[in-house]
């Protein structure tokens, strides 16, 4: 019966995947698109990785989608050139074929090692949930460089605005009908929206979420506040969006260097301390996420950019 | 049985990305080509490393900071096609105008 409905299931996120690629239209594409990463959540959380499955929805199916929509809605009101015609189709069939090929020889030809027992030295990290201990504790390089990275990507965008709409604010002019479907839900979905999210965070510690997820989560938040006109988005320099950008990466450096200080080396977290110090730097990581994600969403400050 | 099916289908999907990035001349069709691509193989390894004892919590946790940096990749690589399409009026690359 389960192999039954993970053929299925496996057999939906190909048919959704080959549409998206293969479908005719760019707006189709990037329903078909936004479809394929709420299908793959469902995959993942049969796979028993939940905390991946949440990440997967919010993030590639949610702000992807909202991004990729947002970015069609400009081409269109630009009116670019009609979409050309798929060309060198076969070169390219057999190009993708054989890396599937070759991949799926790989599943079938690498051994089987065990993986390491993180059971064992879960409690050493001061949090329940393993992910969060792999995330926050064990390899917290990769989450510090990879908020800054969040940063740079967001320093890239910024880079792409004209001279002349520097000074604006953010992103493309939103245009909410009053008492329309977008006023009235960016009305009643924000409240509930960030309850949502800080639970994510601090459930995250012991059990599903953590900061990624609310923080995305918050991050749809501020994006749908924005484009309901509840809230204006911010310039390049205004100053407490900019701090919010900065404080978890900071907060996370200075935990990293209080490391190095007292304890055995940069970014390790004595025992004693270290609930207490992942929650705090959890905390300043999903403000600086959610503002990085929403602001990464709604792009540079364009002022000829009408409703996307 | 069941990671296998799930394995084979990320393997698929990164076929299927690899042939939408080359076959698709539409450049926004090749950022989500791309996204394709890396969610396929991070279902493969996310299957890969289900073969143990239950999910192992690292790849989980590489494949969460994968999703994340994707986002942001597809934000600038977005931004630069609206820049694009800004400057020149075309959302596609100068040399691939016409089909061959």
């Amino acid at each position: 019966m389960s192999a039954a409905l993970d053929i299925a299931l496996c057999a939906l996120i190909l048919g959704v995947g080959l549409a998206t690629v293969v479908g005719r239209g760019v707006f189709r594409a990037v329903i078909f698109f936004i479809t394929y990463g709420l299908l793959l959540a469902i995959g993942w959380a049969r796979l028993g990785a939940i905390d991946v499955a949440l990440a997967e929805a919010a993030i590639s199916a949610g702000l992807t989608g909202a991004l990729l929509l947002a970015a069609q809605g400009r081409l269109r009101t630009m009116k670019t050139e009609a979409e050309p015609p798929a060309r060198a189709r076969l070169p390219a069939a057999l190009a993708g074929l054989s890396v599937a090929c070759v991949l799926g020889w790989a599943w079938f030809a690498l051994p089987v090692d065990q993986a390491p027992d993180l059971s064992q030295v879960l409690p050493e990290s001061g949090v329940g949930n393993p992910v969060t201990a792999v995330l926050l504790n064990f390899r917290a390089w990769d989450t510090l460089l990879e908020s800054v990275v969040l940063l740079t990507a967001l320093v890239g965008v910024w880079m792409l605005a004209q001279d002349a709409d520097w000074d604006a604010a953010l992103g493309p002019r939103f245009h909410a009908r009053p008492n329309g479907v977008l006023a009235n839900f960016g009305r009643i979905l924000p409240p509930i929206g960030l309850i949502f999210g800080v639970y994510l965070v601090w459930a995250g510690a012991d059990d599903t979420g953590g900061a990624f997820q609310g923080g995305t989560v918050l991050a749809a938040v501020i994006l749908l506040a924005m484009m309901a006109g509840a809230l204006q988005p911010p310039s390049v320099a205004h100053p407490v969006w900019r701090v919010g950008l900065v404080l978890g990466p900071l907060v996370f450096v200075l935990a990293g260097i209080a490391g190095a200080l007292l304890s055995d080396g940069f970014l390790t977290l004595p025992l004693t301390i270290a609930k207490p110090a992942i929650l705090t730097i959890e905390a300043a990581l999903s403000l600086s996420i959610a503002a990085t994600l929403a602001l990464l969403v709604i792009g540079p400050p364009d002022d000829q950019g009408q409703d996307a | 049985m069941s990671l296998s099916i799930f394995a084979l289908t990320g393997a698929a999907l990164v076929g299927i990305g690899i042939y939408g990035l080359l076959a698709q001349a539409h450049l926004l069709r090749r950022v989500i080509a791309f996204n394709l691509i890396g969610s396929g193989l991070f279902l493969f390894l996310g299957a890969a490393g289900s073969r143990g004892i239950g999910i192992d919590p690292i790849p989980q946790a590489l494949i969460i900071t994968g999703i994340v940096v994707a986002l942001s990749a597809s934000a600038l690589a977005v931004t630069l096609v609206v820049a694009l399409a800004r400057a020149t009026g075309r959302a596609t690359l100068p040399d691939e105008e016409t089909p061959r």
